[in-house]
């Protein structure tokens, strides 16, 4: 149901605009998020999401009024304010003696939740703390998953594919070169423990053309501790994968190259009699009417012959 | 010889003084250039990890040999130089993420955009400017500035030979223009119905609350009987059946719209209808109501009567016949009471005539 299909219509040009900027298209720009408060926020697990918040810039909104819900129980305040902002990731950070410093990073799709998950933050350093030369705004930073337990556990596979979502911006065609300056790096041990750690990347001489990485850690480097999770079910997660038509690769059949790179291609014949394959017409291969006459002569032979065998035979 | 090892030595120095970008792993990294992704499989110490003084160094060290087995392979994909910058083309990402919105759902045709298909027709574009030779000047189309070269261009409007000369044409223009501007809403909403498969109802509004009242449900009827191969023509009628009314209903009901179409009469035809129509009004003989005339005697009779009998009371004596009972018709027939009791009415009793 698009702008098009709409009773009334807008009547401004600009709030057209956005309401098809807000229609769903096959090729999504990077994913808007919110990062609000819930119940009794601490002095960490609020800082915790002012840098995530930091981190996410441009595409973030940080809320700062304190709303009184558990995401866990009735996340419908969430799911309005996604639809307001048109933000599709969000972060709520709480505290209580049971969960202290609790941290919970989610998804939404098409406005409702798609995925909940709540970490716990302990040894918690600003980016404040460090201090030296931070990376730009906007610059989409390499991800790195440390410990093979995150495709062992089915909790750490969807908090990884969760990490990759938050941080990872946009599909992009291309990079510069230059513009790779920051990673951000998650190792799970198997007792639930995560830790993120965010670097600078200096680009050294090393002698050959692929220079040598030196890290400068920038932070904020938080210890999480998987607590809850709400994850969605499976043909949820499908249809929310799903890949629409036109981006789908198509693949061209009975084509291929060869090295030379030649396009060659395979057609399908029918089966052929060789007996009745027209070729082309030869005037000098013409029978003759003597040839014709002497052929049906042959022919009628070869009738009696076989006639003559079959009363035999018979 | 010495020549050669010694660019050779120059050499591995040069070398020794760089660090390597090469790093040793037990397991490959499972790499997703596209996202610039690197999952490392290996085991983590954990003994340093526990450690708190030696984890963020370990943590960093490991980093720092995947995020160069990371880019070595970056650097390994062709590079193009776009505006000074030297920029490499990454492939398609591998990690399939869920999407933010549903994939969007093709849009239905609208009724033009499918007849438009079907014949083949494809919209041209319009230019913004046109030359207006009587303006002798670019005047828009569509937009900012086409109202003023409209007025411009209609600071008079010829009145045709076939219309009323006192038509207003500037009232007529506009009132042309809020009709195709209501057609094409309702055009669209008609088209926003078909596609949400709304039925809505050819002649007459549609049903809102979920009883249609009598106007609509005559009008429906109405349409349903035009819905035949005869078009209504030899469809029954219910006794007390009224027609509909509305907008649009007449030309379904049959033989309503012979009268229309009935041939405009030519002069001498109009001619003959008219005199016709004078003689028979003006040979018309009078016509007896025989009912009216009877009650019209009687009346006469009796205001005669009854003026006699008035002539004739002041003489006294046994003007009363006997045994002949003359019918007083100036008695006034006694009037009830109207369900009043009247207590100081003096003959109580059943009204008698």
């Amino acid at each position: 149901m698009g702008v098009i299909q709409r009773i009334k219509k807008p009547t401004t040009r600009k709030g057209k605009k956005v309401l098809l900027s807000r229609e769903p298209k096959p090729i999504e720009g990077p994913k808007q998020s919110i990062f609000l408060q819930a119940r009794n926020p601490s002095e960490r697990a609020r800082k915790v999401l002012k840098d995530l918040y930091d981190l996410k810039k441009p595409d973030a909104a940080y809320l700062s009024r304190k709303n009184d819900f558990v995401p866990f129980e009735d996340a419908t305040l969430i799911e309005k304010l996604c639809y307001k902002k048109d933000a599709s990731l969000f972060g709520v950070s709480s505290h209580s003696k049971k969960r202290p410093h609790n941290i919970i990073l989610g998804r939404t799709f098409n406005y409702g939740i798609l995925d909940m998950i709540e970490l716990g933050a302990e040894n918690f350093k600003a980016m404040s703390d460090f201090h030296n030369m931070k990376v730009l705004a906007g610059i989409k930073p390499c991800l790195l998953f440390n410990g093979p337990v995150w495709e062992l556990n089915q909790d750490l596979k969807r908090l990884k594919s969760l990490f990759t979502d938050f941080f990872y911006r946009e599909k992009v065609e291309s990079v510069r070169l230059q513009g790779l300056e920051h990673v951000i790096s998650f190792s799970a041990t198997d007792d639930g423990t995560i830790y993120l750690r965010s670097y600078r990347i200096h680009l050294k001489k090393s002698g050959q053309r692929t220079p040598r990485i030196e890290l400068e850690e920038i932070g904020p480097s938080v210890d999480f501790k998987l607590r809850r999770t709400k994850l969605a079910s499976a043909d949820l997660f499908k249809e929310a994968c799903r890949i629409p038509k036109e981006l789908k690769p198509i693949a061209k059949k009975n084509q291929s190259t060869d090295a030379f790179g030649t396009k060659l291609g395979r057609i399908h014949m029918g089966k052929q009699d060789i007996n009745r394959l027209q070729t082309r017409k030869m005037k000098g291969l013409k029978k003759s009417t003597e040839e014709k006459k002497q052929m049906l002569l042959k022919k009628k032979m070869a009738k009696k012959e076989a006639k003559k065998g079959n009363m035999l035979n018979a | 010889m010495d020549i050669v090892n010694e660019i050779l030595e120059k050499e591995q120095k040069k070398a020794e003084k760089y660090k390597p970008i090469t790093v040793e792993k037990h397991l490959e990294l499972e790499l997703d250039v596209g996202t610039l992704l690197a999952f490392d499989t290996n085991d983590l110490d954990t003994k340093l990890l526990k450690s708190d003084s030696q984890r963020d160094a370990y943590l960093q060290s490991l980093a720092r040999d995947n995020t160069q087995l990371l880019l070595n392979k970056i650097w390994e994909l062709p590079t193009e130089r776009i505006d000074e910058a030297i920029v490499v083309k990454l492939p398609q990402p591998t990690t399939v993420l869920p999407r933010s919105k549903p994939v969007p759902k093709p849009k239905p045709l609208t009724k033009w955009q499918e007849f438009a298909k079907a014949k083949g027709i494809t919209k041209q574009k319009k230019d913004k400017l046109k030359w207006d030779e009587q303006l002798q000047k670019w005047v828009p189309l569509y937009g900012f500035r086409k109202a003023a070269a409209e007025k411009e261009k209609d600071w008079l409007i010829e009145v045709p030979q076939n219309v009323d000369p006192m038509t207003d044409m500037y009232e007529k223009k506009a009132s042309e223009k809020s009709e195709k501007v209501a057609k094409n809403e309702l055009q669209r909403l008609k088209n926003i119905a078909r596609s949400r498969k709304v039925n809505i109802p050819r002649v007459g509004l549609p049903v809102t609350s979920d009883k249609a009242n009598a106007t609509q449900l005559s009008t429906a009827a109405v349409v349903a009987k035009a819905s035949t191969a005869s078009l209504g023509k030899f469809q029954d009628k219910l006794p007390k059946e009224k027609e509909a009314r509305g907008k649009g209903v007449h030309e379904l009901i049959p033989g309503k719209v012979r009268k229309r179409n009935a041939p405009i009469p030519t002069p001498q035809v109009e001619r003959e209808n008219n005199l016709n129509l004078i003689d028979r009004i003006l040979n018309k003989r009078p016509k007896i109501d025989m009912d009216k005339a009877v009650s019209k005697h009687i009346h006469k009779e009796q205001v005669q009567r009854s003026e006699e009998k008035k002539s004739m009371k002041p003489i006294k004596g046994k003007g009363k016949a006997k045994g002949g009972n003359v019918t007083n018709f100036s008695a006034k027939k006694p009037k009830a009471g109207k369900g009043q009791r009247n207590p100081n009415k003096k003959n109580p009793g059943r009204k008698r005539r």
